[in-house]
């Protein structure tokens, strides 16, 4: 890190002026991954600006802040899924324990591995059930046999809350499964080939109340296994998974810092604004 | 705290509005209600001090609104941030200004039993002593409608004065206690009125120490007193109210 790159204690502000440092580290634990001066630009137009921000295994990190203001572009910078998008730009630093993810000898595919992604909306293979969970570990090797691949697919399909519906249908379609199952199959795919982090993108906003809950039960209990990273349009949502929350506003990392500080006493404006509804 | 900005839901903005009417109407009727128990005590006016009395029902109702209202909104609204914290500051204060409602009410009811007031010297420190509670109880409720963190602290730093008010009236009340030993009866029900009154001062700073924390966020930082009052209980349990 340079001399001038000053990175915040949690309880500082980050200020919207051009002078001001712009990211704010997460003050215990080394940091899972760590982002250093981020701009993303979609052709000419800069979606993301200068934006630094440490991710911490042992806890949730929230994104929110309203549409457009960059919070699901910076996620998918975190396992380069902007490279799919031959316009999208990315300048900075981004690694991964220590390791720069955008470095030329980064092998994508194993970097989408150790950085899972789920979606919006379930996408689940149109294979079985257990396809859908040993796809991964069987094009990463790392099921020795049968009886190994079995094992990965029962223990992440536990993990993620599934085992109990669907154990018994194993050769089923994973698109006959409801949204919510759906989801957590995704969920469980992610966790099969064993990642570090997991990187959910606005991954209720399709489903009903009761998978909503299932999920944020089953995010809460991921917690500390692995490194996870929620954007979410949902305040509410944001305030019960995570401990810690960054809201963006047009590009910028406006403040980061613990959950319940963000929802109870911002020190932002432009966060105030945004978490009691005056926003726009 | 609240920039002035409105809420893209406006209804949220009513709620909160009817609200903050409520406190004031609820403080405003205290205040009242402590300058006519007051009133009737000194000029020994039994029908203001029944009419004291009436009126802390009104207090009571708007008590109930006020916290059924409240209650609505966070269900309903889920507020973050300054709204959360106004509307916890609103359920809170509704309660304690209620409270001050019925030291005033209590203040009344002892209007007929203390008829022979002329003859004890201690009463003519009341009035002075119920001026400054009564002004903390209005300083709280401006600080609150104005989310005026600074008067907060300083209704917090003035209860001091009305403490001291407390002590001077409990060491004459004794005095006199032990010079005229037919007049204790009505001696100790002056000093209940003295003692509500004290009472009413430290809910004051209650509301103000709520209004501090709707305002920054912050607890308030504690009071540095001078001397604590110094009577023989000075539990918060042994306020004479019924």
């Amino acid at each position: 890190m340079n001399e001038d790159q000053k990175i915040l204690e949690p309880s500082e502000s980050v200020t919207m002026t051009d002078s001001a440092p712009t990211g704010i580290t997460n003050e215990s634990g080394t940091p899972k991954m760590t982002a250093r001066n981020v701009d993303v630009f979609y052709g000419d137009k800069q979606a993301i600006n200068d934006v630094s921000i440490d991710v911490n295994m042992d806890a949730v990190t929230a994104f929110i802040g309203p549409s457009g203001c960059g919070k699901s572009t910076f996620l998918r910078c975190m396992n380069r899924m902007n490279d799919t998008i031959p316009i999208a730009r990315v300048t900075g630093e981004i690694k991964l324990e220590g390791e720069d993810i955008y470095a030329s000898r980064m092998d994508v595919v194993q970097l989408r591995a150790r950085v899972g992604m789920v979606f919006q909306k379930p996408n689940p293979f149109p294979k079985s059930i257990y396809d859908n969970i040993a796809y991964g570990p069987r094009i990463h090797g790392l099921a020795t046999g049968k009886e190994d691949l079995d094992e990965i697919v029962e223990s992440s399909l536990q993990r993620a809350g599934l085992w109990g519906e669907v154990k018994d249908r194993l050769q089923d379609s994973g698109t006959a499964l409801s949204g919510g199952q759906q989801q957590r199959l995704c969920i469980a795919r992610a966790i099969a080939v064993d990642p570090e982090v997991i990187l959910m993108d606005e991954p209720c906003s399709a489903l009903d109340p009761i998978a909503t809950a299932k999920i944020e039960e089953l995010i809460h209990e991921l917690r500390g296994k692995y490194a996870i990273v929620i954007v979410t349009h949902n305040m509410q949502q944001a305030a019960r998974v995570s401990q810690k929350t960054a809201f963006f506003h047009l590009g910028t990392l406006v403040e980061y810092g613990e959950t319940t500080d963000i929802f109870t006493n911002p020190r932002e404006e432009k966060t105030r604004d945004y978490i009691t509804g005056r926003y726009g | 705290m609240n920039s002035g900005t409105e809420h893209t839901v406006k209804a949220f903005d009513s709620d909160i509005n009817e609200l903050r009417g409520m406190v004031a109407e609820i403080g405003g009727r205290s205040e009242q209600a402590i300058a006519k128990a007051m009133r009737a005590l000194e000029n020994s006016d039994l029908d203001l001090a029944a009419e004291v009395v009436r009126e802390d029902k009104l207090i009571d109702d708007l008590e109930k609104r006020i916290d059924e209202l409240t209650f609505q909104t966070i269900a309903l609204r889920a507020p973050m941030a300054d709204d959360l914290r106004e509307l916890i500051a609103t359920f809170k204060i509704s309660g304690v200004v209620e409270r001050i409602g019925d030291y005033a009410k209590n203040i009344a009811k002892r209007v007929p039993l203390v008829t022979q007031t002329h003859r004890l010297r201690p009463i003519s420190l009341l009035p002075s002593m119920s001026k400054i509670a009564s002004e903390l109880v209005r300083d709280s409720l401006d600080a609150f409608a104005r989310r005026d963190a600074e008067l907060a602290m300083e209704v917090n730093r003035r209860d001091q004065i009305v403490d001291d008010f407390y002590n001077s009236i409990f060491r004459a009340v004794i005095t006199h206690m032990i010079e005229n030993p037919k007049d204790i009866g009505e001696a100790a029900h002056l000093l209940f009125i003295a003692k509500n009154l004290e009472r009413i001062g430290d809910h004051a700073t209650n509301v103000a120490e709520m209004v501090y924390f709707a305002a920054t966020g912050e607890p308030m930082p504690e009071r540095t007193r001078g001397e604590n009052p110094t009577t023989p209980i000075d539990d918060e349990t042994s306020d004479g109210t019924d």
